[in-house]
C-alpha cells in the first residue's frame, strides 16, 4: 500500500509537470512527427531502390523505427526529469519522504510509459492520415506496441541509473548519446541487406536492429525471429533495472 | 568604425568565444552531432544514389552540405542561450550602465558567432577531405565556403540574437529548438528536390530557404560553379542576414529601453 502510494504520487507530479510545461511537453511529441514526416515524405523514392523489398511501402517501414525511437526517448526524456528533480533538490526531499523509495523509481517509471503512450497515439493517428498501410492482424499489432512498450522501458531504465548517480541535468548526453548511437546504428532507412560496409557490420550486432525487423514484420503480417527480438529485450530490461536499482542506491548513499 | 567602438566589439567578441570554448556542452555538439549524423545518414543512404537521376554516387559527398546548415543552427540556439543567460543573470543589465555601445553588444556577440561558424566550417571541410570528399569547385570554392559559412553565422546570429533578446529566457530559446529542426528536415537535405516522390513534401521544400541555404553548399562540393544555386544561396543568405540583424537591433532598443 505505501509503495502503491508513492508510485500514484511520483507519477502524477510527472505527468502534471510534462503536461503543463509545453517546453518539456512539446519536444518529445513534436520530435517524433517531425522524424516520421521528413522519412515518410523525404526518403520516400528510396523504396524504389533495387532490393528494397518491404511489402507496406516506406510510410510503414519508417513508422515502425519512429515508434521505437519515441519509446525510447520518452524513457530517456524522464531521465532528464529525475536529474532536474535532484539538481534542484526535489530529489533529495524526495527520498527522505517516501517510505519505499522503490517506488519513486517505478512512478517515474509508470510516467515515462504513460507519456509515450500519448506519444505513440499521436504517432499512430498521423500516420494512419498519411496513408500508412497495416498488413498485420490485431495480435500483431498488439506485439509490435508490447515491443515499443519494452523498449520504452530499456529507455527509462537506462536514464534512471545515469540521473540517480550523477544527479545534474549536465548527465543528458550521457543518457541521450548511447540511446542515439544505437537506433541510428541499426537499418533506419533500408532494410539490412541493403546496409553497405562498416554500418552493416555494426548493425548485425545492434540489439535494435532485431527489434526493428521483427516489428517491421509484425506491422506486415509477416514476422520474423519475434522470440529473439522481445528475448533480447527482455534480457535489456533485467539489465538495465539492476542498472536503475543500483543507481538509486548510489542516490541513498550520497544523502 | 571608431577605435573605441572596435575595442568594445574585440572584448565582446572574445568573451563570446571564449565562453563557448570553455563550455564542452556548447562547443561539442555544433562540432560532433552534425558529423555523426552525416556519417550514419551516408551509410544509411548510400543505396539512394542508384537512384536514376541522382546527382553523385557519392552520399557522403551530397550530404556533406547538410552539417553547415545544421552547425549553424547549433550555434544560434546556443548563442541565443547565452545572451538570454546574460539577460537572467543581470550582466546584460550591468553592461548597459558602462559607456558599450548597443551596436558593439550585437556586434560582438555576432563576431563571436561567425568565428564559431568559421570553426565548424573547417572542421566539416577536414571531416569531408579525410573520407574522400573531392569537391569539385577546388580550392577556389572551399575559399568561397568559409565566406558563406560565416554569412550563414551572422543570418542564424541575428536570429539567435533576436530572440535572446525578445524572450529573455534560456528555456525559452532550447523550446523554439524543435520548431527551428522543422526547416531542417522538411528541405531536400536528403533527396535532391526533383527525386522527391511525394508532392506535398516537394512544395514544402521548394519554398523553404533552407533548401536553397543546403543547395548552395552542395553544387561547391558535387557539381562546380554552379551559378543559379550559388546566387540563391548566397542571395538568400543576405537577406537573412540584413532582416535578423535589422530585428535584432530593434529588439536591442526595446530591451535597453526596458533596462
Amino acid at each position: 500500500m505505501r509503495l502503491r502510494g508513492v508510485v500514484a504520487g511520483v507519477a502524477w507530479r510527472m505527468l502534471k509537470n510534462v503536461v503543463t510545461t509545453p517546453s518539456i511537453l512539446l519536444p518529445s511529441l513534436l520530435f517524433p512527427l517531425l522524424f516520421f514526416v521528413a522519412f515518410a515524405g523525404g526518403l520516400s523514392q528510396v523504396q524504389n531502390v533495387p532490393g528494397f523489398d518491404y511489402p507496406n511501402g516506406y510510410t510503414a517501414f519508417q513508422f515502425v523505427f519512429v515508434l521505437l525511437q519515441a519509446a525510447a526517448f520518452g524513457g530517456v526524456f524522464t531521465g532528464f526529469a529525475i536529474a532536474r528533480d535532484f539538481e534542484g533538490g526535489f530529489g533529495r526531499r524526495l527520498m527522505l519522504a517516501s517510505p519505499n523509495r522503490l517506488g519513486i523509481v517505478l512512478g517515474y517509471g509508470v510516467a515515462a510509459v504513460l507519456r509515450w503512450v500519448l506519444t505513440a497515439t499521436l504517432l499512430t493517428v498521423v500516420a494512419l492520415v498519411f496513408g500508412m498501410q497495416v498488413g498485420g492482424g490485431p495480435v500483431d499489432l498488439v506485439a509490435l506496441y508490447m515491443l515499443a512498450l519494452i523498449i520504452n522501458v530499456c529507455g527509462f531504465l537506462w536514464s534512471a541509473g545515469i540521473a540517480m548517480r550523477i544527479r545534474t541535468m549536465q548527465a543528458a548526453p550521457l543518457m541521450q548519446m548511447p540511446a542515439f548511437l544505437l537506433l541510428f546504428l541499426a537499418p533506419v532507412y533500408v532494410p539490412l541487406s541493403l546496409l553497405g560496409g562498416t554500418l552493416h557490420a555494426v548493425a548485425r550486432f545492434n540489439p535494435v536492429t532485431y527489434a526493428l525487423g521483427t516489428g517491421r514484420g509484425l506491422l506486415a503480417g509477416d514476422a520474423t525471429q519475434v522470440g529473439l527480438s522481445f528475448g533480447l529485450a527482455l534480457v535489456l530490461v533485467v539489465v538495465f533495472s539492476v542498472w536503475a536499482l543500483r543507481g538509486l542506491r548510489s542516490a541513498e548513499a550520497a544523502g | 568604425m571608431s577605435s573605441p567602438l572596435l575595442t568594445q566589439v574585440g572584448a565582446l567578441a572574445q568573451r563570446s568565444v571564449v565562453r563557448t570554448a570553455r563550455q564542452p556542452a556548447s562547443a561539442i555538439p555544433p562540432l560532433v552531432f552534425p558529423v555523426l549524423l552525416l556519417l550514419v545518414n551516408a551509410g544509411g543512404l548510400k543505396v539512394s544514389t542508384l537512384l536514376p537521376g541522382f546527382p553523385t554516387d557519392s552520399f557522403l559527398a551530397f550530404a556533406l552540405a547538410v552539417p553547415f546548415i545544421q552547425g549553424a543552427l547549433f550555434s544560434m540556439i546556443n548563442a541565443g542561450t547565452d545572451l538570454a543567460r546574460d539577460i537572467q543573470t543581470g550582466f546584460f543589465s550591468r553592461l548597459s550602465l558602462t559607456p558599450v555601445r548597443g551596436s558593439a553588444l550585437l556586434a560582438g556577440q555576432i563576431t563571436g558567432i561567425v568565428v564559431l561558424g568559421i570553426v565548424q566550417a573547417v572542421f566539416y571541410i577536414s571531416v569531408g577531405l579525410l573520407l574522400g570528399v573531392r569537391f569539385a569547385a577546388g580550392p577556389a570554392g572551399i575559399a568561397l565556403l568559409l565566406v558563406y559559412a560565416a554569412l550563414v553565422a551572422i543570418a542564424f546570429g541575428g536570429l539567435g540574437s533576436f530572440l535572446a533578446l525578445r524572450l529573455g529566457s534560456g528555456e525559452s530559446i532550447q523550446g523554439l529548438f524543435p520548431a527551428l529542426f522543422v526547416f531542417l528536415f522538411i528541405s531536400s537535405m536528403n533527396t535532391p528536390r526533383d527525386l522527391i516522390a511525394v508532392s506535398w513534401f516537394r512544395f514544402l521544400a521548394t519554398i523553404n530557404p533552407v533548401s536553397y541555404l543546403i543547395e548552395c553548399v552542395r553544387s561547391l562540393i558535387i557539381t562546380g560553379w554552379d551559378t543559379r544555386a550559388l546566387a540563391l544561396g548566397f542571395g538568400l543568405a543576405i537577406l537573412m542576414a540584413i532582416a535578423s540583424l535589422g530585428a535584432a537591433s530593434w529588439a536591442l532598443g526595446r530591451r535597453m529601453e526596458r533596462t
